[in-house]
């Protein structure tokens, strides 16, 4: 078990180092220079020269690299073009607005999904099943983008419920998810951040239990009189591994994967503010947030496959 | 049951009945354990491999019918400027966000008074091609790069699929976006950007394909006989290989569509005035107040499209009889 959890975890330094190369190179695959942003037009062949060496583009590309890594690792982004605000702070505020997403839309899928998921999978080829089949793949195939518009134009629109955008007149510092005054906004956003895993669980989860309702243990349960309450129990047990790897992969979505529902609702997350440093060009925001957001799904990753080994005794052995 | 594989030429030209040209095939892709005699029985009905595929999809009335509509879908985007009722370029002052069957235009106008319905024809060939070109350079790629790491395995393998790995670790939206993003939009960035995306899962299916089959005793068998790597590759590795590739590019076909239109939608991909379903519903996002029914339009559009092209897939995965 100990040597499964180190080899897994050291395996992931690799990654998160390649991840860093990838945000670091972000800034060259810009056309033109990456200093565009930052100088007039104007500017003298010496303020050129001057601002190059403060930025420290003066140095070979690894070099570069190196001192850019170090200053990440000490949490030091830089500081936002548009705003002049450190970008760790405006990193870590935008992930906390995106994480209370995720945090309401992650257990609404996860169950819904899972529970439509078992049933379809417990009933293959009955008309539940069909139901749920059809739901999954309706729920895999929405633009979320669009989803979000449409609830909005239903709720916010034409019923009048709730609000369409934003998290309220005071923003994420006057929030307060006690209070439905600050609440309902969070309902949408939700909604529509719940939809596609719920589509992707479901269809996940029927297939799995299908799978291991086929294989001879089952039969074996069944043969020496289980009731068929257990049966199924043997039956989930044994799929959740699958089931829980999707899970995970699904959380790191709803994290690093939020810009468009985020753009819809202008929630004030870490993709909304993505979305805003692309607008403005604004490069140290646009390589913190993605550094941390593929940071962020690499632990999540890491951290699920450590609670299915837990759980799965053959993923250590193997 | 790897020991009778061998003695059976690739899967080409076999003429067996239905059962056993499934049993045949699951055979070569390591699939269920089968003993010999379950091969045996003489052909009643003579059938290859692609014949019984074409067999089971013309009884899937569902995946005929889903697939019908995808046809029709890529027809009216391909015969747009013939069947568009009105210039979908053309402005008008006056007939701004006009609601459903306004003066003929039937899906009604957006905010510059252009005709959505025409706007919708002709950005289907913008939204289809983006979902398809990405698609066909990640599947020629990506499964390039896996083959080769399947078939030559050891550092290759190693550095093949862990550079592989490290975008792995990139939620797709979130690749996409940035790519996308730090090279500044347009439809030829935003199609490099999803073929990016899609490359390392696209190798991860191949080189997982290529190594099964690498494997099987009939690939020594022929190495044995004197075939070179490139004649084993090209007539033994592709032939198992390609069902699971194509299979594994019609369901991302779909997922290209969404991300594609997920881009313009940000002001990543097709730049105004082209007409593509996600800047259409972008721009008309602003009206939800005025014409909240016109403004649900393009998404629909998109959304019809990629339900289908997601069926299809289902069914033909279900017809190749290929597990992923």
């Amino acid at each position: 078990m100990g040597r499964y959890v180190l080899r897994r975890i050291l395996y992931a330094i690799p990654i998160a180092f390649g991840v860093s190369v990838v945000c670091f190179s972000l800034v060259y695959l810009a056309p033109g220079d990456p200093l565009q942003t930052v100088l007039p037009p104007d500017a003298t062949a010496e303020t050129i020269a001057i601002v190059k060496h403060a930025y420290g583009f003066d140095k070979p590309l690894p070099m570069q690299f190196l001192i850019w890594l170090g200053r990440v690792l000490t949490g030091d982004f830089g500081v936002s073009i548009a705003t002049r605000r450190p970008v760790f702070l405006e990193v870590t505020d935008a992930l906390s607005n995106t994480a209370l997403l995720a945090m309401f839309a992650a257990p609404i899928a996860f169950l819904t999904g899972y529970v439509m998921g078992v049933v379809a999978g417990c009933f293959p080829g009955r008309w539940l099943d069909r139901v749920v089949t059809g739901a999954a793949v309706m729920g895999v195939s929405l633009p979320n983008y669009w989803l979000g518009i449409v609830l909005v134009i239903v709720f916010a629109v034409e019923l009048m419920l709730l609000p369409a955008t934003g998290m309220g007149p005071s923003g994420s510092t006057g929030f307060h998810i006690y209070e439905w005054s600050s609440a309902k906004f969070l309902v949408l956003p939700v909604a529509t951040l719940a939809m596609i895993p719920i589509g992707i669980l479901s269809r996940t989860t029927r297939a799995a239990v299908a799978e291991v309702r086929n294989q001879d243990f089952v039969q074996t349960l069944h043969a020496k009189g289980l009731s068929e309450w257990a049966v199924i129990r043997h039956v989930l047990k044994n799929s959740l591994p699958t089931v829980m790897a999707v899970m995970g992969l699904q959380f790191g979505y709803l994290i690093g994967g939020s810009i468009l529902v985020e753009t819809v609702f202008t929630w004030p997350g870490s993709g909304f503010l993505l979305s805003k440093a692309i607008i403005n060009r604004d490069v140290p925001v646009l390589q913190g947030t993605i550094l941390t957001l593929s940071l962020v799904f690499v632990t999540t990753n890491l951290v699920v496959d450590l609670l299915q080994s837990l759980i799965d005794p053959r993923i250590r052995r193997g | 049951m790897t020991d009778y594989s061998s003695v059976i030429p690739a899967k080409a030209g076999i003429q067996v009945d239905e059962a056993s040209a499934m049993a045949l095939d699951s055979c070569f892709r390591g699939g269920d354990d089968l003993i010999f005699e379950e091969l045996a029985p003489p052909a009643t009905r003579v059938r290859g491999y692609w014949q019984s595929v074409l067999y089971r999809l013309q009884h899937d009335s569902v995946t005929l019918v889903f697939a019908a509509i995808v046809l029709l879908i890529v027809l009216a985007a391909l015969f747009a400027p013939l069947i568009a009722p009105f210039d979908p370029y053309k402005e008008s002052i006056v007939g701004r966000l006009k609601p459903f069957g306004w003066r003929g235009h039937l899906l009604g106008t957006d905010e510059l008074g252009r005709d959505v319905l025409s706007r919708l024809l002709y950005g289907g060939r913008v939204s289809l091609s983006m979902g398809v070109v990405p698609v066909l350079c990640a599947t020629l790629i990506g499964g390039m790069l896996g083959v080769i790491a399947g078939f030559l395995g050891g550092r290759v393998n190693t550095a093949i699929m862990r550079t592989m790995d490290v975008f792995y670790a990139f939620p797709s939206v979130l690749l996409a976006v940035a790519i996308a993003g730090a090279m500044g939009g347009g439809i030829g960035n935003g199609m490099l950007a999803l073929t990016m995306v899609f490359t390392p899962p696209m190798c991860r299916v191949a080189e997982t394909a290529t190594t099964q089959v690498r494997a099987l005793d009939f690939i020594e068998a022929a190495r044995a006989s004197g075939a070179s790597t490139a004649a084993i590759i090209r007539y033994h590795v592709l032939g198992n290989v390609l069902g699971p590739v194509f299979i594994y590019a019609s369901s991302l076909v779909s997922v290209s569509i969404l991300l594609a239109s997920g881009l313009s939608f940000l002001g990543l991909g097709v730049r105004p005035p082209t007409p593509d379903w996600g800047l259409m519903l972008s721009t008309l996002r602003q009206s939800i107040y005025v014409v909240p029914l016109v403004c649900a339009i393009p998404g629909l559009a998109i959304f019809i499209t990629s339900i289908c092209c997601n069926l299809v897939s289902d069914g033909l995965r279900a017809a190749m009889d290929v597990r992923m």
